[in-house]
């Protein structure tokens, strides 16, 4: 007996402040929350101007701080940065070719330009190879930085070789339009170890023959896709779309200004996944979720984001009425 | 993983081909047969398991490309299925490389070189004629059982023009015809096709390939050509595995300070110093003992793509040996337990040759457990590549030999921070391997004693196009072009010289003016040039500059990986933008599309991810600086 007593769990007073749990609550010291590494800073410039950002930082972010406006495609801030569509490089001194923002870390010293006449030839001409071989006709962000650029894709002629191809619609739920498609491994990222982990889709062939597909470009049901649609999600260019958006492009219904957005909770179970629903006319017309929201980062399953048809089915005695 | 398939299933040739490289399978999750007396009910594998396998996965598939001749979709699910891999990963892996097939094709596979050195020496007739006896290229052949396809350079241009027959099979083999002509190459399709092809897959005839061969002055050729230095014993007859005994005695830091003294420049074409790269992984040593999951990789870069190169190709041929020597000083200098050769697919002899030579190694000591008796430990693996020239860029060589798609990655890191397997590693080429034992046998001192103050040691030149005696050549540094023109018995063809192109496509062209340049780094880069990998192919007046320029660029349009836009679209439109000047119907004046093309030029090299799309407009830009071209 009295050597049970020496081991605390069993201990009289122990047994009397223990909230009496189903599972023993181990008693001892609470831990302590490791001391705030102290994150250094780097100083860098940018276009002259000097900002300091925590080690491990991009030029990107840096650039951001210091409100500087740095176009990207490939890049988004829940994927792990790929650089390859190369429309964000910028200038570094000492360095003998461009540099990509999104992708490089600042290092002390460094010295950036984001606006010289190299940049702005490369960016340039990153549009123009994109706009005249893919159909960016619903990419958002294209027109605005083709402007900015002067970019004038058309003067690779007529005859300049393109992605096009035929739409591929093999499911009820999303289209895929690789005629639009840039290449920025986005999609392939968030089905693979980004997000969905469900390797269904991958970069294949080579070259300007390069594209996403399925092995064999098998259908879709065919192949590992879950129809999580977080590869729509990530898509800049439209090249992925909901199948009910497409539908309604097709039928010349689709009116973005006409839209309204509301971001609520979604009802299936209990994650607590943040839906963003999209609504036009009163229906439902697409579903995504806040890439900042710290449940999903923009990520949703297949019943959040297709599974809202339940929500526009009157009851029946209603339709009787 | 769990792994969706497709319905599609292996045949059994096809599951042959991959269990004979991989093993038969454990358990009826890798896709064995329940109740085989393995672990049937419960699964094996894991993450950890997929991890370590992934580097198998292009061996796998060479295995089923070579025995099936082409590789299906059922294979490609059982690949998966053994190596954990998912289809649509192992698919985007298989569809990266030239030479593999993934539509049925016939058992036999003529490649014939239509490249730019080819091209001086008659590769256009040579496809003309073909077409005229097979067919169009990729059209079956010889009773539906061979076929043959136009290729890029496949690194035998002393002997132009050349062909590479592949023959699948349970018994695959391979034959290089160089030079070729309609009748053999005819002659040579219906024997692959019937099956009785000559066993040795190529003969290296020192006359053809090696025209000083037997001069007391080589120092890196001086075994290459002699019939018995790909043989162990014959190889340390000849002074071979001495530098290794050496390198023993004096230690990690004495070979260092031997290769800093020598001031050796990677040969492989970006002339890095090699010390450097070897003192960046020995500095990192302690590390080593204290994680045991720390690795240091050497590999040899034995990609050898760019067209115009053959030099490696010899040397790995006539000695085998001098590379491993090379690497087995690298490895114990650098803590290196595992090295890489990654040679590249179109080479069968040296292939041959350098497998023969790893196991006689191992057999004798030189590579093991114990080299030499040293305490350290050193092995090598032989991969082949699979038709990618990318796959020659450091990075993108890490990511084929690990199994994936051969896209460079983005430095820094650098390799010797984060590398194979994101370990540590030095990557050195065939050429700047072999001058380590002679180095260690000199000194480093007496080593750069040779050539120019910056410029050290000997050096491999491939000539070829139209040169009277096109093969490689070893000068010292700072020798020039027109000694070295000299050498090789002046110029072919109508014998007067229009141009040079030094560094294959990735290089610049030079005029005959410029014909006295010393071949040191820092001469060509005076004059806007560049050694690259040791390219020296010579046109004569006959030649159509700007049909060479369409062939560079329809190189690399063929050969770009796709990753990044500068590249993957410049190369196209590139491509494009000569063709309308070659055939005079330009978009607006000539002028308009010369300033076009010089500012794709500029993008691709500023804003490109690695060195192909850097380059890829370099000899044009070379041209375009020396001739006026398109008046």
């Amino acid at each position: 007996m009295s050597t049970k007593e020496t081991t605390p769990a069993t201990s009289k007073a122990a047994q009397e402040a223990a909230p009496t749990p189903l599972i023993p609550i181990p008693r001892g010291p609470v831990p302590q929350a490791p001391p705030e590494r102290e994150r250094r800073t780097v100083e860098i410039t940018i276009d002259g101007q000097p900002v300091s950002v925590p080690e491990g930082s991009t030029i990107l972010e840096a650039a951001r701080k210091l409100g500087v406006d740095t176009p990207t495609l490939c890049f988004l801030e829940s994927l792990t940065p790929v650089n390859v569509c190369r429309v964000c490089v910028v200038e570094m001194e000492g360095s003998r070719t461009l540099v990509p923002a999104c992708s490089r870390k600042v290092e002390p010293k460094m010295a950036i330009k984001t606006d010289s006449e190299r940049v702005r030839l490369s960016r340039r001409m990153v549009l123009e190879f994109l706009a005249s071989s893919v159909d960016v006709s619903t990419a958002p962000q294209f027109a605005g930085y083709m402007e900015r650029y002067g970019a004038q894709p058309q003067r690779f002629g007529p005859t300049a070789a393109t992605v096009k191809q035929p739409v591929k619609i093999d499911n009820d739920l999303y289209v895929r339009d690789y005629s639009k498609c840039i290449l920025c491994y986005k999609c392939v990222e968030a089905c693979g170890v980004d997000a969905q982990n469900t390797f269904a889709i991958a970069v294949s062939g080579r070259g300007f023959s390069a594209s996403i597909a399925t092995e064999f470009q098998v259908p879709l049901p065919e192949s590992a896709c879950v129809y999580c649609g977080n590869c729509i999600g990530v898509c800049p260019t439209g090249a992925l779309m909901f199948k009910s958006e497409y539908d309604m492009r097709q039928a010349g219904t689709w009116d973005e200004r006409a839209q309204s957005q509301t971001t609520t909770i979604c009802p299936y179970c209990g994650v607590g996944c943040n839906l963003t629903v999209h609504e036009q006319e009163g229906q439902i017309v697409k579903v995504t979720s806040p890439l900042d929201h710290s449940v999903t980062h923009g990520n949703l399953c297949i019943k959040g984001r297709f599974g809202w048809q339940f929500v526009q089915i009157e009851p029946a005695e209603s339709k009787t009425e | 993983m769990d792994l969706h398939l497709t319905g599609a299933r292996p045949t059994d040739e096809e599951k042959a081909a991959v269990d004979l490289e991989l093993g038969p399978p454990e358990s009826v999750w890798d896709g064995g047969t329940r109740g085989n007396g393995a672990d049937s009910r419960s699964a094996s594998g894991g993450n950890q398991k997929a991890i370590s396998q992934r580097h198998l996965l292009l061996p796998v598939l060479h295995a089923v490309q070579k025995r099936v001749g082409w590789i299906s979709q059922g294979a490609i699910n059982y690949a998966a299925l053994r190596l954990d891999v998912p289809p649509a990963e192992v698919y985007g892996v298989a569809s990266f490389y030239g030479m593999f097939s993934l539509q049925p094709r016939p058992m036999a596979v003529a490649h014939v070189c239509d490249d730019i050195a080819c091209m001086t020496r008659g590769s256009e007739e040579l496809c003309d004629e073909l077409e005229n006896r097979l067919g169009p290229e990729g059209v079956p052949c010889a009773g539906g059982r061979a076929t043959w396809l136009r290729s890029n350079c496949l690194g035998l241009c002393e002997r132009a023009p050349a062909v590479l027959v592949a023959r699948a099979g349970k018994k695959a083999q391979e034959r290089v015809l160089a030079p070729a002509n309609p009748d053999r190459v005819q002659s040579l399709i219906n024997d692959a096709a019937n099956d009785v092809m000559p066993a040795a897959p190529d003969v290296l005839n020192p006359q053809l390939s090696v025209p000083q061969e037997g001069s007391r002055k080589l120092a890196l050729l001086r075994r290459v050509g002699k019939v018995n230095a790909p043989q162990l014993d014959g190889y340390q007859r000849l002074g071979g595995y001495e530098a290794l005994r050496k390198a023993i005695q004096m230690g990690p830091e004495g070979v260092l300070k031997e290769i800093a003294a020598s001031k050796l420049l990677g040969r492989g074409g970006a002339a890095f110093p090699a010390a450097k790269k070897w003192e960046a992984l020995y500095t990192q040593r302690d590390r080593l003992k204290q994680d045991p999951n720390r690795k240091h990789y050497l590999v040899c870069n034995a990609d050898e793509s760019e067209p115009g190169t053959f030099k490696d190709r010899l040397v790995m041929e006539g000695d085998p040996f001098a590379v491993l020597e090379g690497m087995t000083i690298a490895a114990l200098a650098t803590g290196a337990e595992l090295g890489y050769i990654y040679l590249r697919g179109e080479y069968p002899l040296a292939a041959q040759r350098l497998a023969h030579a790893i196991e006689a190694a191992r057999w004798e000591g030189f590579l093991g457990e114990n080299v030499l008796g040293s305490g350290a430990r050193f092995e090598i693996e032989l991969r082949r590549g699979a038709g990618a020239y990318i796959c020659g860029e450091e990075t993108a060589l890490f990511n084929s030999i690990e199994g994936y798609r051969g896209e460079p990655r983005n430095k820094p890191p650098f390799p010797t921070q984060a590398g194979l397997f994101r370990q540590p590693t030095v990557v050195n080429n065939v050429e700047t391997l072999i001058n380590v034992p002679i180095i260690i046998n000199q000194g480093g001192a007496a080593y750069a004693s040779v050539g120019t103050e910056n410029s050290t040691g000997p050096r491999l030149f491939c000539l070829c196009g139209h040169v009277e005696r096109p093969g490689v050549y070893e000068v010292p540094m700072g020798a020039t072009l027109r000694q070295l023109l000299s050498m090789a018995g002046g110029i072919a063809g109508t014998g007067r010289l229009q141009a040079i192109l030094l560094g294959g496509a990735a290089g610049t062209f030079v005029s005959p003016k410029e014909i006295d340049v010393p071949l040191t780094f820092e001469g060509t880069r005076a004059i806007g040039a560049t050694l690259g990998s040791g390219v020296v192919m010579l046109f004569d007046d006959s030649v159509d500059l700007r049909r060479i320029l369409l062939r560079i660029a329809a190189f690399f349009r063929h050969e770009t990986c796709g990753q990044c836009v500068p590249c993957r679209v410049g190369v196209v439109r590139q491509q494009e933008a000569l063709q309308r000047l070659v055939e005079n119907r330009p978009l607006g004046s000539k002028a308009d599309e010369i300033v076009m093309l010089r500012e794709m030029a500029q993008a691709m090299r500023d804003a490109s991810i690695c060195g192909l799309g850097q380059t890829a407009a370099s000899a044009l830009e070379s041209a375009l600086a020396r001739w006026n071209l398109f008046a």
